[in-house]
């Protein structure tokens, strides 16, 4: 394309300009690199050295801080309490949002647009705002403490994008063939279930990815609510470690590695739907 | 009402209402809460008289809390115009960019677009660790020969500030930069085309063409930013603590906010009145701006 700056044929003027935007982008990428690679190794190194020789390769590869934090310092149940309480929300943002994305965009009655103004009110609501009356909401069910609180929120703080992105590729699906599948004496459940959810099956991986990511860092919630060591995630953990250990460098690099290497490791493989999810609502 | 309708309206019912029940309950009726209760005199956990607008008039005019309070809601400024200025114009360049396809472009896209996947958990922890007066910063300044140009980067109150903003812009400068070039890469190259074989200047072509057609991804980051500005909350908690050190030169309404409603810094008992007042001030000011951005921006669209 023409619009495309290629260095092949270009007058001298313009292969400098290419050169120095080169230059930016490669310093910028080494401006990325560089403290998570300072960051793992420092994770091989002892605290004397990271402080003496904050640039120099460790002296050997050593994994016994990594078992010392998972397993000693409890990051390995940090980890699966992520896993489980992202997993559960999401399991339960898919399918509430879903089922109400197609409730609001497969039916023509008058309290659709409130029904789905109501579930829209919450993209712009900071939730964080409303964290006294959500105290004393749980306090009064007798959920502070219990994983379920964080959960019920994080659900319902996944709803309004997912019913926003997804009732906008269910209206697009052709009536036709929810006219033949009635036809054929399918139930509504069952038009939702075989015809329209399969159909819309990319943008469901577009919102899975667009709300896992902010329900796994998520900090806020789970401090409030998880206090108790047996069901603290992995950010709160990571407080509490920091709080606890905070002139062992090492020991506080293992832990910030064990933190951050998952993410870059599943976002070698999908580097390409982590983008398109993270941007969905900001992208038409 | 025939039967059919009522299996409709059934039907509506069975696929909106679990999660209408959780947003009512999780969303809507804590709004309502906060809004009741900041109008309440509180003791601890218990709601005492009715008080009117008085929670407000204390946040506003009486110390300690005014100054806390504008001193933070200044910081919060700062945060959203040092990111507009700093992150978004660098997005918008990196999407520009990116957008023109050298070599290399879709190794640059991932890269940058790692740190927004991080929690700011671990980025702000990662970040205070380097900052630290016997960090990575300080010792990078050294090994260049600068020693004099060494800092306590977050024990400085006129620095600190800027340096946790400069961590937040390093984290999350890849969104701007990917919703801009997606935005550069929907205008219709045959305008582009048209333009180039026109003889316009790179700067003409950026500033009459590609500027007014992505006003659209220029209004969401405007809004996303105004949101994000609003809520700091992790980024201070993790590098300069709660109290918003030194001195609350870091403090934003967010750490504010959490230190009044779980017992805060000045007084040790949590204030609900008070906290409720501060929760319904972040959901005015947070709708306002951005409706007020939408509205103002929405009218510079421009359609082909």
């Amino acid at each position: 394309m023409t619009t495309d700056l290629r260095f092949r044929g270009a007058s001298a003027g313009r292969k400098a300009a290419i050169v120095l935007i080169e230059i930016l982008l490669a310093s910028y990428a080494l401006l990325i690199f560089y403290p998570l690679a300072n960051m793992l190794l420092s994770s091989f190194k002892t605290t004397r050295e990271i402080l003496r020789f904050p640039f120099a390769l460790p002296t050997k590869i050593d994994f016994a801080n990594y078992v010392t934090v998972w397993v000693g310092k409890g990051f390995g149940r940090y980890f699966l309490n992520s896993l489980w309480m992202t997993g559960v929300s999401m399991a339960f943002v898919l399918l509430f949002g879903s089922m109400a994305a197609y409730g609001v965009s497969r039916y023509r009655y008058r309290l659709s647009t409130l029904v789905y103004m109501l579930f829209l009110s919450g993209i712009m609501l900071p939730l964080k705002a409303a964290i006294i009356p959500l105290f004393i909401l749980m306090k009064n069910a007798g959920l502070v403490g219990k994983p379920l609180s964080v959960i019920l929120i994080f659900i319902a703080m996944g709803l309004p994008s997912t019913v926003f992105i997804l009732s906008g590729f269910m209206k697009a699906v052709p009536i036709d063939l929810e006219y033949a599948a009635r036809i054929d004496g399918c139930s509504d459940w069952a038009i939702y279930r075989r015809i329209v959810m399969p159909v819309v099956a990319p943008a469901i991986s577009l919102v899975t990815i667009y709300n896992a990511v902010p329900i796994w860092n998520d900090f806020f919630f789970p401090l409030v609510f998880l206090q108790n060591d047996r069901w603290k995630t992995l950010p709160v953990g990571l407080t509490s470690f920091f709080g606890q250990y905070s002139t062992d460098w090492s020991l506080l690099f293992t832990g910030l590695s064990i933190a951050v290497l998952p993410v870059i490791l599943l976002y070698l493989f999908m580097a390409k739907y982590f983008i398109r999810g993270m941007t969905a609502g900001a992208v038409k | 009402m025939s039967g059919k309708d009522a299996r409709k309206g059934l039907w509506i019912a069975l696929f909106v209402l679990p999660g209408l029940a959780i947003v009512f309950a999780v969303i809507l009726l804590p709004l309502f809460m906060s809004l009741f209760n900041s109008l309440f005199e509180w003791k601890q956990l218990l709601r005492g008289d009715f008080v009117g607008i008085d929670n407000f008039r204390r946040v506003f005019g009486t110390e300690p809390y005014r100054t806390r309070f504008f001193n933070a809601l200044g910081n919060n400024l700062t945060w959203f115009v040092a990111t507009m200025l700093v992150q978004n114009s660098l997005g918008l360049l990196f999407g520009y960019l990116l957008s023109r396809r050298m070599a290399g472009h879709e190794f640059s896209k991932r890269v940058i677009f790692i740190p927004v996947l991080f929690s700011i958990v671990a980025v702000g922890f990662l970040w205070g660790l380097y900052l630290r007066p016997n960090g990575l910063l300080n010792g990078f300044l050294k090994l260049l020969g600068r020693p004099d140009l060494t800092r306590a980067w977050l024990g400085d109150e006129n620095l600190a500030t800027f340096a946790i903003i400069l961590v937040n812009i390093w984290r999350w400068v890849g969104f701007p930069s990917l919703v801009f070039l997606a935005a550069i890469d929907n205008v219709p190259t045959d305008c582009l085309e048209a333009a180039y074989l026109d003889g316009a200047r790179e700067t003409t072509v950026f500033g009459k063409i590609i500027l007014p057609l992505i006003v659209p991804s220029i209004t969401v980051i405007t809004v996303l930013t105004i949101i994000g500005s609003l809520n700091v909350f992790e980024q201070i908690y993790t590098m300069s603590g709660l109290d918003g050190s030194p001195n609350f030169s870091t403090d934003t309404i967010g750490t504010l906010f959490y230190r009044t409603a779980f017992g805060s810094v000045d007084s040790g008992n949590p204030e609900i009145g008070i906290g409720s007042a501060i929760g319904v001030i972040i959901y005015v000011l947070t709708f306002g701006a951005s409706i007020f951005s939408i509205a103002s921006l929405g009218r510079r669209e421009v359609e082909l």
